[in-house]
């Protein structure tokens, strides 16, 4: 195994998966565990005054007449097979019932990284480069307010400025209809993107701005500019390069956040994805749907971090060296 | 999220010893920058509103005043009426207490588990630590609010069980602060020293290391809190609180959002009352946070 510790770039991405096969897996133990195991969910879901006979049938649905490994086994295993179960509260197979959803939800969040990441890394640069000057204080005071807003007032806020009382000029819910897709109705795009934009872009800025801060007072860019580089080289190729490295790490948090921090927003807007999905699970009861999802959002937060462990790696040139 | 931004330089020369109260201290260096007084002024007001608010509110929580959703003035009192004709202003009185109790509870239980599990394994150096943090990150691969749902959506919309969701989901990302700030605080010499005069481990961790974090902790505390009191609302926000009809910021916000064009203040009042409390949590943390990194800088000076 020695080959998996010095080998290279390579064996460091085997090594970061192999991490998160083993997160993942215990991650579902978890989910297991706490929705399954523990308790009586088939008395949960059916309510205190269920008959017998009923409790029995639903426990057999669930496989709750086998033993606690056994139903683990029957229901990762639908897990690896795509087989997520039926939901109970719409009686369909839960990757049908989430399908379109998660089209819709992940339209909404790439809408928001595509905007919040170029936005953000370009505020924080700035600000770090006009330091202590008009332009960086009031963008670090904005981003520190904003970063401390909960994300659910920020969507009523904008809802209030812009569809129901200031303005006028956009729709306040954005119910995505069955059959319909999230980029065939752009206005009701809008106040949800911005409202995540809003959510993620306060932190990114400021992890970019430290970064950068940290990154201008060095040797080598100090060299750069007494090479007689133009700024505008300094910048692009020797600064920004080395800066971005930590940032890569807080966008995957932030992305994976997004992926949870949508169930709010999309309650808010009355938008159809995974997030509200989630919402009406929990309301009623629907456990299967509240597996399959826990698993999926736990899945993107360690995929991200994966993502984000190797392209901080990849971009920076000390840590590559030293694999 | 770092909060480790330069602060400003003190004077050169400048030699100004860090006496052993150091978090005292660390506060009221802190009050000297704008952004903690006006983090704190937030926070007190908002407190002051939650604790004495019932006394003050001219209606009971559930009264019913005038015709639903009037706008201010006459029967409606200074701010009208909710969606059942309650008044809003006394709603608003009432309902900060159950979020910030909950919010401070939840994260106090948070921050001291997650200081134990990250001391321990900044201390241990060894398989324990990979395992504790591991275990860590298998926790917070579930988002806050998440984790939240799934808990009430198992037992119900119960005080604890909210409180015991989000404890659970701020003690790893506390711990793997706390653990960041303890490991090189454990390579220094007095460590080691207290270690050979075989101090216990229980006082080596809580008489040694921990006040040599306490800046960051206060720094990651006041985060935190920030991060509680806004998923407690939401919860609420989205119908999951311990009482569905009580008083309540994020309830108001939910059950008066209809009514936004013709009687804003229902859910604008709850609305603002949260922005002010998480603004003022948000900038006293970050007041402490460059306050800290100012004196460590100067110790790194010395």
């Amino acid at each position: 195994m020695t080959w998996l510790r010095h080998g290279g770039i390579a064996a460091f991405i085997i090594r970061r998966l192999l991490l998160g096969v083993i997160v993942l897996f215990l991650v579902s133990v978890l989910v297991f565990v706490a929705t399954q195991a523990l308790g009586d969910p088939a008395r949960a879901i059916l309510g205190r005054d269920a008959t017998p006979a009923r409790l029995a049938a639903l426990r057999s649905e669930l496989n709750l007449d086998q033993s606690v490994f056994g139903q683990y086994l029957a229901w990762a295993s639908g897990l690896l097979h795509g087989d997520l179960g039926n939901s109970l509260a719409a009686q369909q197979p839960v990757s049908q019932l989430l399908g379109s959803r998660l089209v819709n939800s992940s339209v909404l969040v790439l809408c928001a990284a595509v905007i919040s990441i170029p936005l953000s890394i370009a505020i924080g640069s700035w600000a770090a480069l006009r330091r202590e000057k008009t332009f960086d204080n009031v963008s670090s005071n904005l981003m520190l307010v904003l970063a401390a807003l909960p994300e659910f007032v920020v969507a009523v806020l904008l809802v209030i400025l812009f569809a129901t009382t200031v303005l006028h000029v956009l729709p306040a819910i954005s119910p995505i209809a069955p059959g319909q897709r999230p980029w065939q109705v752009p206005s009701e795009l809008i106040l949800p993107t911005a409202t995540l934009v809003i959510a993620v872009a306060p932190y990114v800025a400021r992890i970019m701005r430290a970064s950068m801060v940290e990154v201008l007072e060095s040797d080598y860019v100090e060299m750069a500019r007494l090479k007689g580089l133009p700024e505008r080289t300094v910048l692009v190729r020797h600064a920004l390069p080395n800066a971005i490295g930590p940032v890569f790490q807080v966008i995957a948090i932030n992305l994976a956040y997004l992926a949870g921090g949508v169930v709010v927003i999309e309650y808010v807007f009355n938008y159809s994805g995974i997030g509200s999905a989630l919402q009406d699970a929990v309301v009623n009861h629907d456990l299967p749907v509240v597996q399959a999802l826990a698993m999926l959002i736990a899945g993107v937060y360690v995929l991200l971090n994966l993502l984000a462990d190797v392209a901080t790696i990849l971009v920076t040139p000390r840590l590559r060296t030293r694999l | 999220m770092s909060q480790t931004e330069e602060a400003p330089a003190l004077a050169e020369g400048v030699r100004t010893p860090t006496p052993p109260g150091r978090s005292t201290t660390l506060v009221a260096r802190a009050m000297r920058l704008w952004r903690t007084r006006i983090g704190a002024l937030f926070v007190l007001i908002l407190v002051v509103i939650a604790i004495v608010g019932p006394y003050l509110a001219p209606h009971a929580a559930d009264e019913f005043v005038a015709i639903p959703n009037s706008p201010p003035g006459g029967d409606a009192g200074i701010l009208g009426t909710d969606y059942l004709g309650q008044d809003v202003l006394s709603r608003f009185l009432y309902g900060g207490r159950g979020i910030l109790v909950m919010a401070i509870v939840s994260t106090a239980i948070g921050l001291l588990f997650g200081v134990a599990i990250g001391l321990v394994a900044a201390y241990a150096r060894n398989a324990l630590d990979d395992i504790l943090m591991r275990g860590m990150d298998v926790i917070m691969a579930f988002p806050q609010i998440m984790l939240a749902l799934v808990a009430v959506s198992l037992v119900g919309a119960n005080a604890w069980v909210i409180i015991g969701a989000i404890a659970l989901t701020t003690a790893p990302r506390v711990a793997r602060v706390a653990r960041g700030a303890a490991q090189p605080v454990v390579e220094r010499d007095f460590v080691a020293a207290t270690e050979s005069m075989g101090l216990s481990r229980v006082r080596i961790l809580s008489g040694e290391l921990l006040p040599n974090i306490l800046g960051p902790m206060m720094v990651e505390a006041s985060l935190r809190l920030t991060y509680s009191i806004g998923v407690i609302a939401a919860l609420a926000f989205l119908g999951l609180s311990p009482d569905p009809n009580g008083a309540n910021w994020g309830t108001m916000i939910q059950q008066n959002q209809i009514a936004l064009s013709t009687q804003p203040w229902g859910a604008l009042t709850p609305i603002i009352a949260i922005a002010l409390l998480t603004m003022g949590t948000g900038l006293f943390g970050d007041g402490i946070a460059r306050t800290a990194a100012g004196i460590d800088r100067e110790r790194d000076d010395e």
